[in-house]
Order: C-alpha cells, then sequence, then structure tokens
C-alpha cells in the first residue's frame, strides 16, 4: 500500500469516526439519563438530512443550517414528550419497543413525504471546497468533521461539568427518583438532554451528508446502528467513551475495507460489540455499575 | 374491568381481520366471474414495487403502463370490446411482501400480469403465476434466472449475460485495458451483472484490478474508493441500484478517480444526473432504448405523447427507459391477447410464445426461455447533464 | 388462576366449545383447501400469518415468559430457511439454482424430506443459540437486545458472502423450493409447534421462567439454576424461530439474505406487542392481525377519490405510515396489547358477552374512578 493510499484511509477512518461520534454522544446521553437506548435517533439524523434538503432550497446555507438545527431539535424533544414521555414508569421493554415504533414510524414517514428514491444533499460551498495534496484529494468537510466533533465535545463536558444544567443532569442520570425529590425538574432535563442529543445529531448529519451527498428514507437505519454500537464500545453513559468509540469504528471499518474485507465490515461492527460485552461490558470508559449489566 | 376490554377488543380486531381475508377473497372470487360472464372488463395485473429500495425505479416502469393503458384502453376480443383495468400492487421490493402481492393478482382475476421492476421479487413471484397459470411478462428484470425454467414468465428486456458482456466489449473496443467492479453484497442483480461482466472483461484480455462489495443500506463508499484508486483502473464497473449509484459516483469524483464509471440498466435514470450533478458526467452505462433514434412509428409516438404524460404527472421529461419497457410489455400482452382472441390466461400464454409486436424497443419476440430476442444494447453516456446516446453494441461485432 | 374456581360443568362447557371451534376451523380450512384456485390470496395470507404466529410465540417465550429481551430472531429464521431450502431443492435443478458459482459437492446431492429438513433447520438453530447463549446470556435487557440483534446481523452477512457462495449461493439466493402441498401442512406444523410451546409454558419449567422473568434473584434463592433455565428457554425459542424459518422458505420458495433483515425482526416484535406481551393467544391474534392488516389497508395506498374529488393524503406509502401509528397507539394507549397477559378462555368470552349491556352505563362510572389510566 502506498503512502498516499494510506493517507487517504486514514482521511476516511477519522473523518468517518467524526461522525460516527457525533451520533454516538446523543445516543450515550439519552441512555444516560433515561437508560433507554433511543432508537430513532438513527432516523432523527435522516430527517436532519430532509430539514436540511428543504431549507436550501429557499435560503443561503448560513440561514439554512440554523432553520435545520432548530427542526431536528423541535423533532427530538416532540419525539420524547409523545412517544418516551408516558411511559416513564413502564417497564424498561415498553419504552424500548415505544423507541422502535418511533424509527419505524419515521422511515415509513420519510418515505411516504418524501418518495424512496434518492435526494441529493445541497451542496454548502464553503464545506465542499476540494483540496488536493499530491495524490490525496479530500473535501474541507472531511478536515472540518473530526475538529468540529472535538469542539463540541469539550462544549458539552463545560456544560455537564460546570453549569446547573449539566449538574442537574448528572443528579438525574445517577439517580432519578432522589434528583426528583431534591427538587429537580426532571421533565426538563429530559427535554434538554433530547434537545442537545437532538442537536448532534442535526450538525452531525450536515457534516455527514455533506460528504456522502445522498439522503433517503434508510440512511440513518445502518448508521444509526453502529453509532449505538459506538456508544456502548465507549461506555454508554460516557461522553469521551462515545467519541473513541466512534473513531474506532469508524476506522476500523475503513481498515478493514482497506485490507479487503468490506464483506464483513458491519459483522465486524457487531463482533466488536459481542466481544466487548462480554469481556467489559461497561465499555472502555464506563463507570462500574452493577445493575447495568 | 381490564380483562373484559382487552377481550373485547381481541374480539372485535380478530373477526375484523377474518372479515377482512374474506371480504378480500370474495372479491377476488366476485370478479372472476365478473369476467367470465363478459362484463367487458378484463384485468391487467401491474406487479411493481412502488416503496422500498426499488421503489423509485417501479414507479417509473408503473408510469410506462400506466400511459399504454392511457393510449390503448380496450382491446377486442371474438367480436365484443373489453376494457382494460389495470390492478396495481405494491411489493415493496420486498420478497415476503411479493408472494401475498402476486396471490391478490391471482385472486383478482388478472389474466395477465406485468412486472416487475427488480429480478428477486419476479422470481419470488413467478412460481405463483405458474402455478396460477397466468402469464407474466417482465419489463426490466434481467436476471437470467426469472424466466428459466418457468414456461408462464417472459419479458421484454435482455438479460444479465448480454448486458455483462456488452460493457466488457464496449470497454475492450475503447482501449480500456483494467478494470474494478463493485457490487452489492446480498443483491441478484448487482452481483450477478458483476460476476457476468469480470468473466467477459478477463476472455476479452483485460485484467481485473479491484473487486470490491457494499452492504444494503451503505452510504460511505469512500474506503473501497480508496483500495479502487490505489489499484488505479481505467474502467469502473458498479452495477447499483439508483439509490446508491449518485453515493458511489460523487464520492469517487469527490476522491479525484477519473476513471470511466460504468454500470448497467438501472444507472440510465434522471435521478442519477439531479442527483450526482456535473459529477454525473463521463458515466457510461448500457440500456434498452433511445429516444433520440426511435426504431420504428410507435416509439416516435410514444417520446411525444410519454413526455407530455411526464410533464402532466410534474416529473422530468426524460424518458427512463424502464418506462420504454413497462409500455412494451404492456403493448405486447395486448397483442398476444388479441392473437389469442381469447381472455383465457392460458390461451394468451400460448399466444405469447409467438407473439410479434411492434414496441417501442424494437420488435419483440420472445426465444424458447421467453426472453425477448434482443442482440442489440445503446450504450449512453451523460453530456452536458443530458443523457447521450454514445454507441450501439450487439454481440455479433 | 382463575380456572381453579370454576366449576366442573363450566370446564366441560369450555371443551365441548374448543372442540367445535376446532372442527369449525378445520372445516373453513378444508374448505379454503378444496376451492385453492379461488381463495388463494386468502390462503396465502393465513399461511403467512400462521408462520409468523410460530416466531411470535416463540419470541413471547422468551420476552414475555423468560423476560430476556432478544431481538435475534430474524438470524435464526434465516438458519432455518437456509437449511430447508438447501435440503429440499430438488437435486435435478440444483446446478439452475446455483447457476452463477456451482454447488459446492458437500451438499450437492444431499436431498431430505421435507419434515426432516424443517427438523433440521430448528435443530441448527438450536444448536447456534445454545453456543452463543452461553455467553450472551449473561447481559441483561437492552445489552442482551443489541447482542442478539448483532448476531443476527453476523449471520445474514455471513449467508451473503461471497465465500459461502457455492452452499447458500450468496447474493443470488436460492429458488425453486417445493411450496406446501395444502393449507394444512403449514397450519398443522404451526399447531404442533404453538402446542408444544403452550404445554412447556404450563410445565414446572414455565413457572421457573415466569419466576426468573418476575425476580431473577428471588428464583435463585428459590433453587432455580438461572442460567439452565433461561439457557433453555433461549433453546427452544430458537429451535421453533428455525422452524419458522423453513415454514417461510418454503412458503415464499424463494429466499435471500436480504429476506432476513432487522426489519423482519421489528415486524415480529410488533405483533408481539399487539397481541400482549406475555400470552400466547395474545401473540397468534398479534400474528394474524399484522397479516391482515397489512393486505387490507391497502387502499390506503391507492388514490381515494369521493365525489370526483381525489383525497391527497392517499398514495403510495400512506398505508405504511398508518401502520406505524397504530404500532405507536397500541404501545401507549394500550400497553398491555390486546391480551395483556391473559389467555383465551371461553369463561372470559361468555362472561365478555353477558357483560356487554352493562358496559355502557358502567363506562361512566369506569371513567370517573379509573381516570388515571
Amino acid at each position: 500500500m502506498s503512502l498516499t493510499t494510506l493517507i487517504q484511509h486514514c482521511l476516511t477512518g477519522i473523518s468517518l469516526g467524526g461522525a460516527y461520534a457525533l451520533i454516538a454522544i446523543g445516543y450515550t446521553m439519552v441512555y444516560g439519563i433515561l437508560r433507554l437506548i433511543n432508537f430513532a435517533h438513527g432516523d432523527i439524523f435522516m430527517m436532519a438530512g430532509y430539514f436540511m434538503i428543504f431549507a436550501m432550497a429557499s435560503f443561503p446555507w448560513y440561514i439554512a443550517i440554523p432553520i435545520t438545527l432548530i427542526c431536528t431539535v423541535a423533532l427530538g424533544v416532540i419525539i420524547e414528550k409523545v412517544a418516551y414521555k408516558p411511559l416513564r414508569t413502564a417497564p424498561r421493554m415498553s419504552i424500548m419497543i415505544s423507541a422502535i415504533g418511533v424509527s419505524y414510524l419515521l422511515q415509513n414517514l420519510a418515505t411516504y413525504l418524501f418518495t424512496a428514491l434518492p435526494k441529493g444533499y445541497p451542496e454548502i460551498p464553503v464545506l465542499k471546497k476540494i483540496y488536493q495534496f499530491g495524490g490525496v484529494s479530500a473535501s474541507l468537510v472531511t478536515f472540518i468533521t473530526p475538529i468540529v466533533t472535538i469542539l463540541l465535545v469539550i462544549i458539552l463536558m463545560q456544560l455537564i461539568n460546570h453549569t446547573k444544567m449539566g449538574m442537574a443532569m448528572r443528579a438525574v442520570s445517577k439517580d432519578y427518583d432522589t434528583a426528583q425529590i431534591m427538587g429537580i425538574k426532571i421533565n426538563n432535563i429530559i427535554s434538554y438532554t433530547f434537545a442537545i442529543g437532538s442537536l448532534l445529531a442535526g450538525i452531525g448529519s450536515i457534516l455527514y451528508f455533506t460528504d456522502r451527498m445522498t439522503v433517503y428514507p434508510y440512511s440513518g437505519s445502518l448508521p444509526g446502528l453502529k453509532c449505538f454500537v459506538a456508544a456502548v464500545l465507549g461506555g454508554i453513559g460516557s461522553i469521551p467513551g462515545a467519541v473513541v468509540g466512534g473513531f474506532i469504528l469508524g476506522i476500523g471499518e475503513t481498515v478493514l475495507t482497506a485490507l479487503g474485507y468490506s464483506t464483513f465490515s458491519d459483522a465486524f461492527t457487531f463482533l466488536v460489540l459481542i466481544i466487548m460485552l462480554l469481556f467489559r461490558p461497561t465499555g472502555i470508559f464506563g463507570e462500574k455499575a452493577t445493575d447495568k449489566v | 374491568m381490564k380483562k373484559f376490554l382487552s377481550i373485547a377488543v381481541a374480539a372485535c380486531l380478530t373477526v375484523g381481520a377474518l372479515a377482512g381475508c374474506g371480504s378480500s377473497s370474495s372479491s377476488g372470487s366476485s370478479s372472476d366471474s365478473n369476467a367470465a360472464s363478459g362484463d367487458n372488463v378484463i384485468k391487467v395485473g401491474v406487479f411493481e414495487p412502488q416503496t422500498g429500495e426499488n421503489g423509485g425505479g417501479g414507479l417509473q416502469e408503473v408510469y410506462g403502463i400506466r400511459y399504454a393503458n392511457q393510449m390503448y384502453p380496450t382491446v377486442t376480443v371474438g367480436g365484443t370490446e373489453y376494457t382494460i383495468q389495470l390492478v396495481e400492487v405494491d411489493n415493496k421490493s420486498d420478497k415476503t411482501e411479493a408472494v401475498t402481492a402476486a396471490q391478490k393478482l391471482v385472486a383478482e382475476g388478472v389474466v395477465g400480469v406485468l412486472g416487475s421492476y427488480g429480478s428477486g421479487v419476479s422470481i419470488a413471484a413467478g412460481d405463483i403465476f405458474a402455478d396460477a397459470g397466468i402469464p407474466a411478462i417482465g419489463c426490466s428484470c434481467t436476471n437470467p434466472q426469472v424466466t428459466f425454467g418457468n414456461d408462464w414468465y417472459f419479458r421484454t428486456c435482455f438479460i444479465d449475460p448480454f448486458q455483462g458482456t456488452v460493457m466488457a466489449n464496449y470497454a475492450i473496443q475503447n482501449g480500456y485495458q483494467t478494470a474494478a467492479v463493485i457490487t452489492q453484497l446480498g443483491d441478484d442483480y448487482s452481483s450477478g451483472l458483476g460476476s457476468y461482466f469480470k468473466t467477459a472483461f478477463e476472455s476479452l484480455g483485460g485484467t481485473l484490478v479491484a473487486d470490491e462489495q457494499f452492504q444494503t443500506n451503505q452510504s460511505d463508499f469512500k474506503a473501497i474508493l480508496t483500495n479502487i484508486k490505489a489499484a488505479s483502473p481505467d474502467f469502473i464497473f458498479a452495477p447499483s441500484s439508483i439509490t446508491t449509484a449518485p453515493l458511489i459516483i460523487k464520492q469517487a469524483r469527490e476522491m479525484g478517480i477519473t476513471a470511466v464509471l460504468a454500470a448497467g440498466d438501472t444507472w440510465e435514470n434522471a435521478t442519477i444526473i439531479e442527483n450526482a450533478g456535473a459529477d454525473a458526467e463521463g458515466i457510461v452505462f448500457s440500456t434498452f432504448f433511445d429516444e433520440a433514434a426511435p426504431a420504428n412509428d410507435e416509439a416516435a409516438s410514444f417520446i411525444t405523447g410519454f413526455k407530455e404524460y411526464l410533464t402532466s404527472i410534474g416529473e422530468p421529461d426524460i424518458i427512463p427507459a424502464v418506462s420504454a419497457l413497462g409500455y412494451d410489455a404492456y403493448i405486447t400482452l395486448l397483442q398476444a391477447i388479441k392473437d389469442a382472441d381469447s381472455v383465457d390466461p392460458a390461451a394468451i400464454r400460448d399466444a405469447l410464445v409467438n407473439v410479434e409486436a411492434e414496441g417501442v424497443t424494437g420488435t419483440i419476440k420472445f426465444d424458447e426461455n421467453g426472453d425477448a430476442d434482443k442482440s442489440l444494447a445503446f450504450v449512453k453516456t451523460v453530456k452536458d447533464g443530458q443523457i447521450t446516446f454514445l454507441t450501439t453494441t450487439s454481440l455479433e461485432g | 388462576m382463575k380456572n381453579t374456581q370454576t366449576v366442573a360443568p363450566n370446564k366441560k362447557r369450555s371443551m365441548v366449545l374448543s372442540l367445535i371451534a376446532v372442527i369449525v376451523i378445520a372445516a373453513i380450512l378444508f374448505y379454503l383447501d378444496k376451492n385453492s384456485a379461488k381463495h388463494n390470496y386468502a390462503i396465502s395470507i393465513i399461511e403467512r400469518s400462521l408462520i409468523y404466529a410460530v416466531v411470535a410465540v416463540a419470541m413471547n417465550l422468551l420476552t414475555g415468559f423468560t423476560g430476556l429481551f432478544s431481538l435475534g430472531q430474524a438470524g435464526f429464521m434465516a438458519i432455518g430457511a437456509y437449511t430447508v431450502a438447501i435440503f429440499t431443492i430438488p437435486v435435478e435443478i440444483r446446478p439452475n439454482v446455483y447457476y452463477m458459482n456451482g454447488i459446492s459437492d458437500a451438499v450437492a446431492n444431499l436431498q431430505l424430506p421435507f419434515p426432516a429438513a424443517l427438523i433440521l433447520g430448528g435443530l441448527f438453530a438450536a444448536l447456534l443459540a445454545a453456543l452463543i447463549g452461553i455467553p450472551v446470556l449473561r447481559l441483561k435487557s437492552d445489552y442482551l437486545a443489541i447482542a442478539t440483534l448483532g448476531i443476527s446481523e453476523i449471520i445474514r452477512a455471513l449467508i451473503a458472502a461471497p465465500q459461502m457462495d457455492r452452499i447458500t449461493n450468496g447474493s443470488y439466493g436460492l429458488k425453486s423450493i417445493p411450496g406446501f402441498s395444502s393449507i394444512f401442512t403449514p397450519a398443522i406444523i404451526s399447531a404442533i409447534c404453538i402446542g408444544i410451546m403452550v404445554l412447556l409454558i404450563n410445565s414446572s419449567y414455565g413457572r421457573a421462567f415466569k419466576a426468573i422473568r418476575e425476580n431473577d434473584i428471588a428464583a435463585e434463592a428459590m433453587g432455580i439454576n438461572l442460567f439452565k433455565h433461561k439457557e433453555m428457554a433461549f433453546i427452544i425459542s430458537s429451535f421453533f424461530t428455525g422452524i419458522a424459518g423453513g415454514l417461510l422458505a418454503v412458503f415464499m420458495r424463494s429466499i435471500d439474505a436480504k429476506t432476513f433483515q432487522v426489519t423482519l425482526t421489528y415486524n415480529i416484535l410488533l405483533m408481539v406487542v399487539i397481541g400482549g406481551i406475555g400470552s400466547v393467544t395474545g401473540s397468534v391474534i398479534g400474528a394474524f392481525l399484522v397479516n391482515c392488516g397489512q393486505e387490507w389497508l391497502r387502499f390506503f395506498d391507492e388514490p381515494l377519490v369521493i365525489a370526483g374529488v381525489q383525497i391527497p393524503l392517499f398514495r403510495t406509502g400512506f398505508r405504511m405510515v398508518i401502520f406505524s401509528i397504530l404500532l405507536m397507539v397500541v404501545v401507549l394507549f394500550y400497553r398491555r396489547g390486546i391480551m395483556g397477559n391473559n389467555e383465551f378462555s371461553w369463561d372470559g368470552l361468555g362472561r365478555l358477552i353477558k357483560g356487554l349491556p352493562g358496559r355502557f352505563t358502567r363506562k361512566k362510572a369506569a371513567k370517573k374512578t379509573g381516570g388515571e389510566n
């Protein structure tokens, strides 16, 4: 393998990993607080893609991006209010089923509203500028994705560790009932969590689709599953863990393909998951909690 | 209380479900008697995916069939004029759905079936149509297995071994010596066509430098493309659905791959140009039909008429080849009904064996497998955002 | 446990009623079978519902009765389906089926009668379940769900892999699987399968499963071997899932790896949830409802014209939207599904019919007191 190819592979892996990481953070935050695998997260990511297409149709990109993000956040919060909130006291299995139901609904809704045909993702000229270094060529977004990811994680960590809201979030995730007794408005905190998770899915969506350029109703399902695996891998509930997990998966998948085993790239993801669950169920950065697994 | 409520709901729903099943089957039988008692309506099934992975392409095929039905709404059999009613079912690009969708057509009492886009669902439904004794005409299902060993399945398009060979010929004739193949794992169309291309290309003296697979629903092809870039082929053959095609094309160009990107019939589709934009320039594919060179009068009037039809339903006025094939399948079935002078499905099948219909993709005759006798493929490219005719290739050449 | 309180004549009446029901169902099936040409649409829906009923009950055995949330159904079905397909496709047409890469000598001339192949399919699924159960069943709830889902995806990837071309025909799928000769074949097989599972649930093992579901620590304290019972439930459930997969292959007559995606598992989950988690009859009803529902909601996909005006909502894809909304409504408002964790009984039905006239007057009172629900 020549050096150019190696660099190109590295770029691909890192940019894919960055996008995975952004989505994985959403999973991990929701799981940390609600102990719920938000199966619909991948589909929120897909819907964000469609929002962007429609926003870009009538506005320039610097207006379209905020619109997309606002719509995505609204979608995430509405889903939480409608589909998860009524089930707060229900067994965990019911909430999971509800999450699968939402995912199913969003996919079918997208097929119905936007047809099964892929829609071209609008180009954001700034991000799409292509750079050439010898044999390696990549657009700006490829470099920006990991940087944005790291930046957002730093901001998020500040938010969680040094603000009142973050403190409340941590309290809720530690002990639900006690947090309520202490006067924390659980529902608000959960809404905030979903808003942040959806916001990250929205940003991830913009970066991911700008790089890959087409949206269709099922484009969220596979990344969704993989990012969940990434979140588990890093230790679900841990934000740095989700980032590391995202990068491991993105890079691992790329390496596997580079070696010529593209057939097994999906199987690899799940194999990593199972091995991880068996030997270190709390993930790389997960806190030791006996009640989880 | 709760128990009562739940049992009540259960009872209602079960009754409802059974009633639903019952009524649908009874409607099927009543339509049988309708057709038999000469209500002057005959039903033709349209077995196409309108949702799911191939929903887009399936819909375009349906447009062609609907337009044909609009043009030729009646057929005269034994002196009486019958109105042809299309019965559309959505097989959702899914084999499990395809089985019941096909059974629904059988129950509706159709005399013939048109479709489907996608060979997998056609293969799944083939045995059902054969068992029920209903002839089926595939429009664009190119997998050899659709008609092979099935006396009731015909098709108006060429088949994958031919198509793969055509593209291999094209590559070699234009001086491309090395090729890479990208196929979709678990998809018989993509894997099959890719495999035929490989065999033909290597037997013609070309070298295969990369062979990559991707997963269904995958949207990131950069890793695969990096491998291909490293192998630096002259020609990349990537048969794929219209969902994945723009992804492959755009990502390949962004990575600075300059090799010719080629594929089979699925790529002749306005959606690809729409989504891939300028990157679609120069892609090459084989197809069934060329609107710039109408083969006969039928084709000439189809081209103008169908463009108006497309505009009227708000679609871009580029004629997809699959629409032309859908139209042809309808015309062929109509001709067979006329030849048989009967509305009996078995008689129509017998007539199809020897049918000769003037379709827009040329004269349609079936060989012993039930495949249209086509030895000519159109190779097209995209130039200035338009699909442009490049050359015709036939296997004799 | 109400049955123990009912007096003997009621029990006798229930048996008579059940017998009548069985005879009526058999008569309907017999009628459909005799007129199969006319009713093949209804027959195919019933067959499909029966097959899904087996998987749904098998899933319920795990999810509803043992409390193990597994999402690996599609994978185990794939194993059963491929086993049945590989062993029942007539030898003489195999070269046509494996048209692309040829068939491996190991399986080229192996042909088994359908029942043997079906059981073998179930056994393979059970064997795999036994192997992966050892590590995976240590996990709980969400983790188990994701791990089994992953295994199902791995099985699918392996089946489609080019390396397996000469056995599973990789991407090209298998076709020409001999179909059912009559509707009685799937009906009897599924009745037997569901019957066995019901017997199991009512046995002492079944009670152990339920104890694990309610509280595994307490169950362990009572002397129930947790791992042994979990593993057993997992193996048995996978066995019947494999059988159902085999039946599905025969029903579809052509299969490929794409059939066994995660969506298939979700569909089965939908049936279990609608029917009621923890109710066998519920799962059966759920299977019939979802399958019939998917068919007779087809009219949503067709343009609807009322008084010359086309109703804009009705177009392709609308059916699935309605369907998913229905699922959400069940999950959110009727969390117990149709049957909750009750089983169907004639007494229940009798009481229901007797209680109907009084229901409307009582409903108001119920609303006042039970408004919290």
